[in-house]
């Protein structure tokens, strides 16, 4: 009898569920605000409350922009969420700027690409890079200096170019982004037909992508760790100078039980070395301001069994899950780094 | 029969959401920075963790000349199952305590960590995965105060 009463309790708030329809505010709230802002002023991720964008583009674009995420640029592959939730945010999105109405409709351009090239290395490459893979960094960053006030997003990313149809491509070249340092090439001295050209070209970036862990990063350790010959207290001073000469500045060395206990009951045979490099970090930080899963950098000095270890974490193994493909290449010099730095601290 | 089928996918499909939950959690707090890190560090109290060292980033750059919003990186965790940890499970360490980084952006701030959910394909021992369901738990209630942060 109670299974059945639960079974029918169950019934009832799953139709509920079913029935009732997606809030789209408390959606954009849990999976957009935090790359795009409360308001959809952008951050992380670009503007989307601009009339400019509004008006290029359609539901269905905003629609496969959720589906298909950037992959390699960040914004997550919406997969997860059913047809009527995506459809909720869409709504969200346009109730951002309810004043725009689209552009006018336009030709469907048959271009030739091989004009739209040297036309693109002229004019679009300095801000979206010579193979349209977008300005270093991504949105709009406040926290942080940046050379443009909106980064350019990559368009030869393979969720960008399934979103975009041919004439969105168009209809951004011809009008601009208003508010934006995306400018009309219209007015820029194009032609319809250079323009034309040009959406061909970037119609040919499509080309595959990484969106979940590459194979041969699955096989890469959570950590690098070596055994140690020496005592924790040698160990520790050879890790500080290896640390040193790597140009990484030494930020503390101190038991790791450090702030968890009172101090005369921290352990001297587990250690943490805390170091940075600024410069790298800074780096770092404007390609992706959310590096902060590996800061600073550690390395820990602990006894297993009767031999004493040093270990640091391996960003190449966990990198993948910022989804942005020029993180990787940084999480795999730091990789690197890590290694010959433990290597010769064991010498 | 038809009902029965409609229920067990319901049921599988319930049951699978956490199985894909992301491994990157990251939440935009409505209120500034100082307002969002007391928040932040209120509701790891709530929860029964203790802050053990807060990073400032932000400081360390700029006193090399770097230009930056405030950036902290905030460790925490259960002191003494920490330790018991570290005795067990070494190899573990690198990713002890946890820890949540949290920046400004205007007038809101951002809240980043992984998935502690994530850790459970990196460590598969079985004597560890309670810990990780229920620091994923704990984290995402954390992450979710900080969204609601009024
Ligand atoms: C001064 C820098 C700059 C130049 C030059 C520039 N763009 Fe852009 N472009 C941007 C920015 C910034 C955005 C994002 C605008 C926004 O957030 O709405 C953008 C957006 C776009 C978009 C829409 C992409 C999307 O994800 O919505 C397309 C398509 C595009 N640009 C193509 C081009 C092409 C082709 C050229 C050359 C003819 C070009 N751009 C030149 C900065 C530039
Ligand atoms: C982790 C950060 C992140 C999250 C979460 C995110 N986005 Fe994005 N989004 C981005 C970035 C970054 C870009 C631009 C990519 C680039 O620069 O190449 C983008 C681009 C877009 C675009 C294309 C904008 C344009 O100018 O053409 C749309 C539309 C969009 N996002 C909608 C959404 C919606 C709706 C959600 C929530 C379901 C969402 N995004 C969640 C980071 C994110």
């Amino acid at each position: 009898m109670p299974t059945r009463w639960a079974f029918g309790l169950f019934i009832s708030i799953v139709s509920q569920l079913a029935l009732a329809e997606p809030d789209g505010a408390v959606l954009f709230t849990r999976h957009c605000a935090a790359c795009h802002g409360l308001n959809g002023m952008g951050g992380v991720g670009v503007p989307l409350a601009l009339p400019g964008l509004q008006a290029t583009v359609d539901d269905d674009y905003l629609r496969l922009s959720i589906r298909h995420g950037r992959p390699g640029r960040v914004m997550p592959a919406f997969t997860q969420l059913t047809d009527q939730e995506v459809a909720a945010l869409v709504k969200q999105v346009r109730s951002f700027n309810k004043s725009s109405s689209g552009f006018p409709a336009v030709k469907p351009p048959h271009g030739n690409a091989i004009h739209g090239a040297k036309l693109f290395a002229s004019h679009c490459a300095a801000c979206h890079g010579a193979h349209g893979e977008g300005s270093h960094g991504t949105g709009v960053t406040f926290s942080r200096p940046r050379d443009l006030p909106i980064l350019a997003p990559a368009l030869n990313n393979p969720g960008f170019l399934a979103a975009a149809s041919d004439s969105m491509i168009k209809t951004t070249l011809l009008h601009g982004r208003e508010g934006t340092p995306m400018l009309s090439f219209v007015k820029q001295g194009l032609s319809e037909s250079d323009v034309d050209d040009v959406v061909a070209y970037v119609r040919s970036f499509a080309q595959p992508s990484q969106t979940t862990l590459p194979a041969d990063t699955a096989h890469e350790p959570p950590i690098l760790l070596r055994t140690s010959k020496y005592s924790v207290a040698e160990t520790t001073e050879r890790v500080k100078d290896v640390m040193t000469r790597y140009n990484l500045r030494i930020i503390r060395s101190v038991p790791f039980n450090q702030g968890m206990v009172e101090t005369k009951d921290e352990n001297p045979e587990q250690r943490i070395i805390d170091g940075c490099d600024f410069g790298f970090l800074n780096k770092a930080l404007a390609v992706d301001p959310r590096v902060g899963l590996f800061l600073p950098c550690r390395v820990t000095i602990a006894q297993r069994e009767d031999k004493v270890i040093i270990m640091t974490i391996n960003p190449k193994r966990l990198s993948y899950i910022f989804n942005n493909a020029e993180l990787n290449e940084l999480c795999e010099e730091m990789s690197k780094l890590y290694n010959d730095l433990l290597d010769e601290a064991v010498q | 029969m038809r009902i029965s089928r409609l229920v067990v996918l319901l049921i599988i499909s319930i049951i699978a959401l956490p199985l894909c939950a992301e491994e990157l959690m990251m939440v935009r707090s409505p209120k500034p920075f100082v307002e969002s890190m007391a928040a932040l560090q209120e509701s790891l109290d709530l929860h029964g963790y203790k802050v053990m060292r807060i990073q400032r980033v932000d400081v360390g750059l700029k006193s090399r000349g770097f230009s930056t919003a405030e950036y902290r990186v905030v460790f925490f965790g259960d002191a003494a199952e920490i330790q018991t940890l570290s005795q067990s499970h070494p190899e573990l360490m690198p990713f002890l305590p946890l820890k949540i980084t949290l920046f400004a952006e205007g007038d809101s701030s951002l809240a980043v960590t992984n998935s502690p959910h994530m850790l459970k394909t990196l460590y598969p021992d079985p004597d560890l995965q309670a810990h990780f369901t229920r620091w994923e738990k704990d984290v995402r209630a954390v992450m979710d105060d900080l969204m609601l942060a009024h």
